[in-house]
């Protein structure tokens, strides 16, 4: 007999220290039902799959509160093979091929048929032969099942990158007895023919009775396959609801929809912003980000006023920043206070007044193993030749001048340390970012870019950072541009905000723009509609 | 309480290091017991430290750039003895005849112009490698090891036929031909040694030597302190981070690997003064090998190292083989113990740092 | 327009430069060193014979992704300490040679296991680690071989030991046990086991089935019994017989009945094709097959070669077990832990996610690859008659990988065909360098001098190339990605 739910979530919580991701969430998915999981970045989604698939970070970090069923069993998966094979399939986002491998091989990876030999018959199964013959005919089969007309003996890295996501179906629904299928962003890499394909292939699956949870923010492709959506905000399932039920701009509101919070006091807003001489002008500008391709932006940006740049994670809002800074391939104009930057002139951003705040703080932000002060004053010392001290006929660092800088910039920020010679490695995040900033900040730039400054720290530093972001405009007359995925932090303290998606501007909205406008926005169905 | 801080303590300074130190002790304790000459000893442990030093410290910069213990200081060695043959090659032709009134002076200013030239053709050589090194990230140590091994392999061919003709430098039947070992008596044969040097004791300590050695670690220890040094540093721990502060990161791995190449030019030079002969052929092969565990020896990972390191590593490695040869000569008259107890140290070593690199990247 | 034919050329010589530059040099010492093929044939095929198997030996790690494994190193140390023990207790013979294996496989396994371990706490730098491991596993072979026996462990052998008793000689002299121990077996004794061995396990497979109650598939079990017992009968016909009676056989009737073998055979193909499948189209794998060997075939019609390949007698039941080996590891790497080694030699992740384990795998390649290079260096040494008991295995890994990059493998790809290549080009230049080195400069330690030289330049381009390439390779990636995915329109 059928049971009525594949999966079935019962009132799952998870936090991970303080930090409560997930709140009592519930939610059960039918035998060939599409079950579409909405949400913005950080509303829990990726949690809630690493529990269902067992993955090493929730048992590592104390599991998880409530019941995973799966055909109404409990499931408490100890790793992700586990899962697999109680019928669960994954769909990634990154392709888990092996270019060097025929299709059919890829398709029947790690589950070969073999026939059996001699020496299997000694030594153990694993000598048995590969049955290539049966290995090509279930390929063959299961890319029949979606619809795809492969040639199963190609290698794989002969193939167009659209297909590939259709060879990890075939993988997937080559498995014995396949219940669920998780699509984690499937159509992120896909041309628009193709994610049609996709969501087609989709209902197809789903009509063999396999059930399906399909992840992303594409909500145009939810309102079109889906039965039932569920939108997960804050790790909350805010609310489940059928497609016919509603429309878009609702989806695009509950997926954003908060009240603004204003964490920090901006009213000082310095006059006659939208006259004031243009500080930055971007002008179609190409970035070549791995993950965050940016594809012809253009912007404007006026002096002293306070820019965000949202979006969501791998539409390119991040590429902006790198772009401008040289840190990866871009072409197109970008002129800082008149002066046109040179991509080609490695630093040529920094020289020219510009300060920069990474969002990847431990990997790109900061010499983890050096001390604080150290860290502080590098880019001063590589940028302006600062803090050094004449010894003879040469320059060396000036411990004196860093260190009396590094304290000052402690007592500013309030960098919670054992002292300016600890190592930044051991600091934590909220400090570690604060030490970013002071970084930027002993350049004294004429223009700050911040990207992500407040991803993983607390509340208090956060607070902190905002705060000082306006006291840096008000009394420095600092232009700021600020990329975040935070929605909330962005419209709390900035004065236009540009929303990426795609790789290009979708919208740029003011703060107190409605929320769905946002939601919509963020989720592309804006960007068509302007097309 | 006192449990965890030993235990502390033991973390940092190291196990192996540990393990070294005790063996170090223990030889020398050997050593007493078995009545041999300590202080004799002693001086042979300081002279070996400062004859290896300069190598050994040729591993810093090329760590800090980021191209991790550099194996293919041999480019270098190989460098520095053609700096030292054509400075014999300039003596024979009586290119010092001017100052024969004075030996010694005749003798300084050899091993000045061997140096000159060890650093100059050191660093060309360097920079050609610090290229290459640019083209196989990730893969530096197994490249320059072998790129190394390929050097030596050519010069062999090259020491048969390069034009050197000085009587003391070729083989004297054949009239063609470098030597396998080349005496500096007539050069500049123990020249740092002798300078300012004294007894305590009868312990010898070889002043020039020791000198020249610190100097150069005071040297290379400013480097790091100046801009360029940090940024080098920089370049070296995190190149995206380097990237980000606008440095040209294989540009400053180039300095790096041609700073501590022209090093390993210098290094064998002054070496091959305190030996009082010039190795050729396949004796730097393993150098290499010797330096890199030397420095890890001293507490060095495969990517970050000081000059403390080179300090203490090349004390405790060079030192227990300056011991080990004799006592174990005096116990074990039978096989090659000491050579046997440097190949197991100073691979196990390396093995030992490899084997750790992958947790100490996460 | 692109010419197609052009840029295939071009693309040939790119992938192949080494290969290309080795074939030249090689015929540039011949030329210039002035030796003639009945000195150059049988000095390589000697040499041929007795590295092929430590070749070989390299090929399953390399599949596995770890690289070239210089650790192989350790597995000829195993075979040389059994070596030791066999002529320390007397055996000699066919018989002590397999006491050699009996004692060697267990050591190179727990060597090999050992080596594995250490390599996947050292991921992406094996082959520096496999370097230093070997240089490592050197000393504790001289500490054994030089203080603990005799020192330790007392032995009272004057013809092994020092005369202070402590320690090995420096040469352990095989002639009167070892040598040619697998060289000597006839060619009648090979048939002879070799018929009764399958006979034995055909009525076991017979009688197995049977208790099983499966089908019996006589027929399959006929095929490789029925051509051995002709083989079999025939040694009954004296001619027959005192030709199979010989051990070594003679290049020219190795070509004569391999020409006449693998013809016969592709014409039972072609008919089977066309005549009883009635498939289309021309066999044209069988008809390059068969004019390949015709064309071989030809070569000992030239007096020279004649008499060259006259010259060369092959050590019958040494080259078995190396063709066997070159078929061994192809079928190995169709089962599915061959498939499995391919996997993770490929991409780690993606074999984690299909549930291989993957560090296991890689320990069993290191384990098959240190047992192989063990079985290599036993095969090497009794056909070189002598152990220098500190130096026959030092040099064991840098000739066999040089050897193996040659015939144009690369860290991450290697084939059996382009280890046979290797060998062949390598010992060639190996042997003719000396003579080369003579005739052009005066001076033959040039020539020795420069093989060592090219072997090593040989590994560095090799290392250096790879590391060059994969690094443009990930630059790319994600530029593919974006083209390729606006680029290519869907449908078909």
């Amino acid at each position: 007999m059928e049971p009525e739910y594949i999966l079935q979530m019962e009132h799952v919580s998870k936090s991970y220290g303080d930090n409560l991701v997930l709140k009592d969430v519930s939610f059960n998915v039918k035998p060939g039902e599409i079950f579409a999981l909405v949400g913005e970045n950080g509303a829990g989604k990726s949690t809630l799959m690493n529990i269902l698939f067992g993955m090493s970070v929730i048992h590592n970090t104390g599991g998880f509160e409530g019941d995973v069923k799966l055909c109404g069993e409990k499931a408490n998966f100890a790793s992700p093979n586990d899962a697999m094979k109680a019928g669960i399939g994954m769909v990634h986002q990154e392709f888990m091929l092996i270019p060097g491998f025929t299709v059919a091989e890829n398709i029947k990876i790690g589950r070969e048929d073999t026939t059996p030999t001699l020496a299997s018959r000694v030594f153990g199964k694993t000598l048995e032969k590969l049955d290539r013959e049966q290995m090509n005919k279930d390929a063959k089969k299961a890319l029949d099942t979606i619809g795809m007309n492969i040639d199963e003996h190609v290698k794989v890295a002969g193939l167009p990158v659209g297909y590939m996501q259709f060879v990890e179906i075939a993988r997937e629904i080559d498995k014995a007895d396949i219940k669920l299928l998780v699509f984690d962003e499937p159509t992120a890499v896909l041309t628009e023919t193709e994610a049609a394909r996709l969501l087609k292939v989709m209902q197809t699956l789903a009509a063999k009775g396999i059930a399906i949870v399909f992840i992303t923010h594409r909500l145009g492709e939810v309102m079109d396959v889906a039965q039932r959506i569920a939108v997960l905000r804050d790790g909350e399932v805010v609310s489940t609801m059928k497609p016919e039920d509603t429309d878009i701009v609702k989806v695009a509101q509950l997926m954003v929809g908060r009240k603004i919070e204003k964490m920090v006091d901006d009213s000082q807003v310095p006059e006659n912003l939208d006259t004031a001489p243009v500080a930055v002008h971007i002008n179609k500008l190409y970035v070549d980000m791995p993950g965050e391709v940016v594809k012809g932006v253009s912007l404007d940006i006026r002096e002293g006023e306070i820019f965000g740049i949202g979006g969501l994670a791998g539409q390119g809002k991040i590429g902006i920043p790198n772009g401008i800074m040289g840190l990866f391939p871009a072409v197109g104009d970008v002129e800082i206070f008149g002066q046109k930057i040179a991509f080609s002139k490695l630093g040529d951003a920094l020289h020219k007044g510009v300060a920069f705040v990474s969002e990847d703080r431990r990997g790109v932000g900061l010499l983890l193993d050096e001390s604080i002060e150290d860290n502080i004053a590098f880019n001063a010392v590589a940028v302006k030749k600062e803090y050094l001290t004449n010894f003879g006929l040469t320059k060396l660092l000036s411990r004196k001048k860093i260190r009396e800088h590094a304290l000052n910039m402690i007592k500013l920020l309030d960098i919670r340390c054992t002292g300016p010679a600890q190592r930044v490695g051991s600091l934590s995040g909220g400090n570690q970012q604060k030490v970013c900033l002071a970084s930027a900040l002993t350049l004294h730039p004429r223009l700050l870019i911040v990207s992500e400054p407040t991803r993983g720290i607390d509340i208090g530093a956060k607070k902190l950072i905002m705060e000082h972001l306006v006291k840096l405009r008000c009394e420095e007359g600092v232009t700021i541009i600020m990329v975040s995925s935070e929605l909330v932090e962005l419209r709390s303290i900035c004065d236009r905000i540009a929303i990426v998606s795609d790789g290009a501007v979708a919208e740029i909205l003011l703060p107190d723009a409605p929320d769905a406008d946002f939601g919509l926005a963020m989720s592309g169905a804006r960007a068509k509609g302007v097309r | 309480m006192g449990a965890t801080s030993i235990k502390k303590t033991i973390k940092n300074f190291g196990l192996p290091r540990i393990i070294i130190f005790s063996f170090f002790v223990l030889l020398m304790i050997t050593a007493g017991i078995i009545n041999m000459d300590v202080q004799s000893l002693m001086g042979d442990v300081i002279r070996r430290w400062g004859m290896y030093g300069i190598l050994v410290l040729a591993m810093v910069p090329g760590i800090q750039s980021g191209i991790g213990p550099n194996f293919g200081v041999t480019i270098g060695i190989v460098g520095g003895l053609l700096g030292a043959l054509i400075s014999v090659e300039l003596r024979s032709n009586d290119f010092f005849a001017a100052y024969a009134s004075n030996p010694t002076l005749v003798a300084m200013m050899s091993i000045l112009v061997a140096l000159v030239l060890a650093v100059i053709i050191s660093s060309v050589f360097g920079i050609l490698y610090g290229m290459l090194l640019n083209r196989v990230k990730g893969s530096e140590m197994t490249v320059s090891t072998y790129v190394g091994f390929s050097v030596v392999a050519l010069m062999n061919i090259m020491w048969l036929i390069l034009p050197f003709r000085s009587q003391t430098s070729i083989w004297p039947i054949a009239q063609e031909g470098l030597r396998n070992t080349i005496s500096l008596e007539a050069d500049f044969s123990n020249v740092f040694n002798n300078l300012l040097g004294f007894y305590i004791g009868r312990t010898y300590i070889p002043t020039g030597l020791l000198l020249m050695f610190f100097l150069l670690c005071v040297l290379v220890w400013l480097f790091t302190k100046s801009r360029i040094g940090a940024m080098m540093a920089a370049a070296g721990t995190n190149p995206i981070y380097a990237k980000a502060s606008g440095i040209n990161v294989n540009r400053m791995r180039i300095l790096g690997t041609t700073i501590s190449t022209a090093l390993g030019g210098v290094g064998i030079v002054m070496y091959a003064q305190s030996f009082g002969f010039l190795q050729l052929y396949n004796a730097p092969q393993m150098m290499g090998f010797s330096c890199v565990a030397s420095i890890l020896i001293g507490g060095a990972s495969i990517r970050k190292a000081r000059i403390f390191n080179v300090l203490l590593g090349t004390f405790l490695f060079h030192g227990i083989m300056a011991v080990a040869l004799p006592v174990a000569n005096n116990l074990i008259p039978e096989g090659n113990l000491s050579e046997i107890l440097r190949i197991i140290i100073s691979n196990g070593i390396i093995l030992y740092a490899l084997s750790k690199s992958k947790e100490e990247g996460k | 327009m692109k010419n197609p034919l052009r840029e295939n050329v071009g693309g040939f010589f790119a992938r192949n430069n080494v290969t290309i530059l080795f074939i030249v040099l090689c015929i540039g010492s011949y030329i210039a060193s002035g030796t003639s093929m009945s000195y150059l044939l049988p000095e390589l095929f000697t040499r041929f014979g007795r590295n092929a198997f430590l070749v070989l030996s390299l090929l399953v790690p390399v599949v596995a992704g770890l690289g070239l494994n210089f650790g192989i190193v350790i597995g000829a140390v195993a075979a040389q300490i059994s070596i030791f023990l066999v002529v320390l207790w007397g055996f000699s013979g066919f018989g002590g040679l397999m006491l050699c294996v009996a004692i060697c496989t267990p050591l190179a396994i727990l060597f090999g296991w050992l080596i594995g371990k250490l390599f996947n706490s050292m991921k992406g730098t094996e082959m520096i680690g496999g370097l230093v491991t070997g240089y490592f596993s050197d000393g504790l072979y001289q500490l054994l071989f030089l203080v603990i026996l005799g020192g330790v462990i007392p032995i009272n052998n004057p013809t092994l030991m020092i005369s202070t008793g402590v320690g090995v000689k420096n040469t352990i002299n095989l002639k009167d046990n070892l040598k040619y121990a697998l060289d000597d077996v006839s060619m009648l004794t090979v048939i002879r086991v070799a018929f009764y061995v399958v006979a034995a396990v055909s009525v076991i497979l017979l009688i197995f089935r049977i208790v099983k109650k499966q089908g019996l598939k006589i027929s399959s079990l006929l095929k490789p019994l029925v051509p051995l017992a002709i083989l079999y009968g025939a040694s009954f016909i004296p001619a027959a017989k005192t030709f199979l009676d010989t051990t070594r056989l003679v290049l020219v009737t190795a070509v004569e009945i391999a020409a006449l073998v693998t013809v016969a055979y592709n014409l039972y193909l072609i008919i089977r094709k066309k005549a009883i499948n009635k498939e289309p189209g021309v066999p044209k794998k069988e008809l390059a097959r068969i004019g390949l060997m015709v064309a071989l075939y030809a070569v000992t019609w030239i007096p020279q070669m004649y008499d060259a390949m006259m010259a060369v007698h092959l050590p019958v039941l040494t080259y078995l077990c190396i063709g066997a080996l070159c078929l061994f590891i192809p079928w190995f790497m169709d089962t599915k832990l061959g498939q499995n080694m391919r996997t993770v030699g490929q991409d780690r992740g993606v074999a984690a996610s299909a549930g291989i384990n993957v560090d296991r795998t890689r320990i069993i390649a290191m384990i098959i690859s240190t047992v192989l290079a063990s079985y290599g260096q036993l095969i090497s040494l009794q056909n070189i008659g002598t152990l220098q008991t500190y130096g026959s295995h030092n040099q064991v890994g840098l000739y066999a990988i040089a050897a193996l990059l040659v015939g144009g493998a690369s860290v991450n790809k290697a084939t059996t065909k382009q280890a046979v290549l290797g060998i062949l080009l390598f010992h060639t230049l190996f042997i003719l360098a000396p003579n080369a080195g003579k005739a052009l400069l005066g001076n033959a330690q040039i020539g020795e001098y420069f093989r060592v030289f090219v072997a090593y330049g040989v590994i560095a381009l090799a290392l250096a190339m790879h590391a060059w390439n994969s690094k443009g390779k990930k630059r790319k990636a994600p530029n593919e990605v974006e083209d390729g995915s606006m680029a290519i329109p869907f449908g078909l």
